[in-house]
Formats: C-alpha cells, structure tokens, sequence
C-alpha cells in the first residue's frame, strides 16, 4: 500500500491549470504547421498563421492561449492500491483548480446554477471523470473545455440498422452545422457504442490522444481518415471563411453497446486542444 | 462578386458613420482603431432588460462597435488578459435591439441569425470577425481598457477599449452579403 497527500495533488493541478491553459501542445502546433502547407485559401493560411503566432505569444508572456480557458475537465486514475491522506481527493483536486485559476490568471467562467447563473469566482467544481486502476499511481489528465466549441457537440441514438453509413452522416452533420462557431481548424471526438453517457465520455476521451495517432484497430483509423476526409471537404476551412482545412484531426474511440442500440457522440474542440497529464507516485506507508 | 482573399486590407477607426460601414464589403480585411465596448451574454441582457424598461445605457450607441469578448485578468504591467472574440450567435436574441438603438458594427466569431441579418441591412450595420483561439496575439492590439459597467459581471462586465490595427475581417456586410457562405461555397467538394 502506498500513499499520497492531498497537497502533492492540491499542487500539481495547479500546475497542470496554468501550463495547459499557457502552453499550446506540441502535437497541435505540428498539425498547423502542417495544415499550412495544404490550406488553398489564402486567408484561411492567414488565419493559420496568425494562430501559430498566438501560440509563440501566450508560452512567451505566459498568457492563456484563449481567453476561454475552460471548465477544468479532468480524467483521473486512481490506483487501487493507492491511499490518498490529509484529505478528500475530490476537494483537493477542486482546490488546485481554484489556485491554478488565481494564480495563473485565468478566466473564471463557471457559473454555480445554470438557471440563476451566478459565477463561482474560482472556476470550480471541475468535472472529474474516475477510474479505479491496478497498481499505486495516480494518473491526473487535465483538458480545460472552451465551450465555444462544447456547445456544438452532438449525441445521437442512432438504429442498429442506420450502421457506419448513419454514424458517419451524423458526424459530418453535427461538423457542418456547427460551421465556424467551434474555430475551426478542430478537432473532432467521436464516441460510438456503449450507453448514452458511455458514447459523450468516449468521445470526450477521444480528444485526449494526441493529433496523428490513430485507433490503433487499422478499420476503425480507416473510418477516421475517411471522416477526416469528408469533413475538409466542406469548406468551412479555417475560422469558417471557407477553406480546405477545417478539422486537423478525427478520433474515435468504440465501445461493445446493447443489441438494440447505435449510440454515437461528436465532441468538438477547437483548435486549442489542451491536454496535461501527470502521474504522482505514492510514498511507502509502514503501518 | 468580389474575390475572396485579395481585398486590400483597410484602416479603419471605430465608431463609424452610416456612410463609413456602407463603404465596407464583405471579406474586406480591416486593421481598426480607435475606441469600442465590450459586451457578452450577461451584459447584452441587462443592456436590452434597460432599453425595455426605458432607462439609460452605459454608453450611447449611436455609431458604437461592441466586441463580444469575455478577457482573462490582466497580468501585471499589461492592458488587458487573453481576449479574443466568443460565439457571436449567442448575442442574436439581443442584436437586433441594439441595431435599432444605433450600433452599427459588432465584433466576434461564427454565424447570425437571419434576425440579426435582417437588422443589420435595415438600420446599417456591419459584422467583423476577430480571431477566435487568438486571444494573446489580439490583447496585443488593445491599448487601453477601463470597466465602465456592470463591474459585478467580472469578466462579462461592459469595457471601453482603444485598439490599435485589431485585425478583424468582414463577415456580414451591410446587404446582408456573408463571407461564411460565400467562402465555404467555393471551397466545397
């Protein structure tokens, strides 16, 4: 049995806020970089540009990337054989979401009911997602979601009888509808199988893997690169004034679902696809 | 119809005449100066909840810019935090109100309503794009920002701003023409 202290955990969220919100991954700015060499609109290349400088100005002067620096969405896995001490998890994870917001200067954008929508003034609560996991590590992934794009995902229960034709139609709907609210170029999620609730967190989950990397199962990459495909051949291209690039990326993640049902979830993010992981090893707890 | 990405890129100082948004096109590329007012969800509602009630706004819109921007806090020595532009679809239920009350030019990302559309041939007004997940390099275009309401909004509270060549590109002009369509119709497959 190992254990770790809620401020080791208060203290790496922290982190983990203000370097994700601040420092656009390498993943994303290699996709640009790339996206550039293929975009045939002129100011959508300009718009790529432009988005490269932004990042090369935020990791520079340590500003957030977006002025929407989200909803602290976290996916956390707990080590079955891990004690966390001094605390309860949850409030310690909520704790360093709220330093990191401070201190790092960033916008607070929760509001405490949706109806009455008073803001919180910390950005918390966070939205925690947990698995219980072999060993003694705790894995904290942190993706902060702007809802610029989160507003234009979609859910869909789809026939059994609609099939890939139907799930991918209904990808390629949600993207086009969705037009240039979510600042394209984006990313798309896309969860098939499961439950409702299980198809809306694979698609958020999809997001989480990196730009280039593929479903490691070659006919789900397959579906992926033909979405990929169908999607940049919209137009909507970069910021929406029409181009050959508005997704720079399509993951999907499958799971088994029910006899008589084909859940499918779009989770769209923008461009800022921010995502920091980190594991925090326990220390030996003699009794 | 004009080109799409070879419009000359403009200087132009907010607020505007009629005259002046008339004179601007659809994919036109604008460096603007010059002062506007920021305003989201939280402030266009109570700015409307106002004109319905008969009471005064924070500032007189007649010829006036809003941006749609919700900044990060300021850091030390600087003007302003991250502040690009948000989903400018959210405003529809309100534009159209302050439209008719003089504003003639508003500054965000992503579609309109046909409402808003509708409004803006009407009464004379124009829809800028600014970038959207460009926050830091715009906040470097935004000279002075100072809270002249709603202050208990936080970020959503109403700001005048002086900008200084904000890139910002034509979406909607005032016939009503729109670079969305228009952009995506020639880059289709």
């Amino acid at each position: 049995m190992k254990e770790i202290n809620v401020q080791e955990i208060i203290t790496a969220v922290e982190k983990l806020c203000i370097e994700a919100n601040c420092e656009l991954d390498k993943d994303v700015i290699e996709a640009l970089e790339k996206a550039l060499e293929s975009e045939e609109s002129p100011q959508g290349g300009e718009v790529i540009e432009l988005l490269l400088k932004n990042a090369a100005i935020a990791a520079g002067e340590r500003m957030p990337i977006c002025q929407d620096t989200g909803v602290a969405v976290l996916f956390v896995e707990v080590g079955q054989d891990l004690h966390v001490s001094g605390g309860v998890l949850t409030e310690a994870i909520n704790e360093g979401v709220r330093r990191g917001y401070e201190k790092g200067l960033l916008r607070k954008s929760i509001v405490k009911d949706p109806f009455t929508r008073v803001n919180t003034g910390d950005n918390t609560p966070a939205v925690i997602h947990y698995d219980i996991i072999p060993g003694d590590k705790l894995t904290l992934t942190l993706a902060p979601k702007g809802f610029g794009s989160e507003n234009m995902g979609a859910l869909k229960m789809l026939k059994p009888s609609d099939g890939l034709a139907g799930v991918m139609d209904f990808v390629v709907e949600t993207v086009d509808k969705a037009g240039a609210n979510p600042c394209p170029p984006i990313i798309v999620g896309v969860g098939v199988g499961g439950t409702m609730e299980k198809a809306a967190i694979l698609a958020k989950k999809a997001l989480l893997r990196p730009i280039g990397e593929s479903n490691q199962e070659s006919e789900y990459a397959k579906i992926e690169q033909d979405l990929l495909q169908r999607i940049n051949n919209l137009g909507i291209g970069p910021q929406g004034i029409g181009g050959r690039i508005t997704a720079l990326a399509v993951n999907m993640e499958v799971f088994p679902t029910h006899i008589a049902g084909l859940p499918a979830a779009v989770n769209i993010n923008c461009h800022v696809a921010r995502h920091r992981k980190v594991i925090l090893e326990g220390r030996e707890h003699f009794q | 119809m004009m080109e799409i990405g070879t419009a000359n890129v403009k200087r132009v100082t907010a607020p505007f005449t009629r005259e002046e948004v008339n004179a601007l096109r659809c994919g036109d590329q604008i460096l603007l100066n010059g002062v506007i007012y920021t305003g989201r969800d939280a402030a266009h509602k109570k700015m409307t909840a106002a004109l319905e009630k008969g009471e005064e706004l924070p500032f007189d819109l007649e010829g006036q810019v809003i941006y749609f921007v919700g900044p990060t806090p300021a850091p030390p020595g600087k003007v302003i935090g991250s502040a690009g532009p948000t989903t400018s679809g959210r405003m529809d239920a309100y534009s159209p109100k302050l439209i008719a009350q003089g504003l003639r030019g508003m500054i965000g990302k992503g579609l309109r309503s046909q409402e808003v559309i509708e409004a803006m041939k009407q009464y004379g007004a124009v829809y800028l794009g600014a970038i959207g997940g460009a926050g830091a390099l715009l906040a470097t275009r935004i000279k002075k920002s100072e809270i002249i309401a709603y202050p208990e909004l936080g970020t959503e509270a109403v700001r005048r701003l002086e900008v200084e060549d904000f890139p910002v590109v034509v979406l909607i002009d005032s016939l009503g023409q729109n670079l969305y369509e228009l952009g995506k119709e020639r880059y289709k497959r």
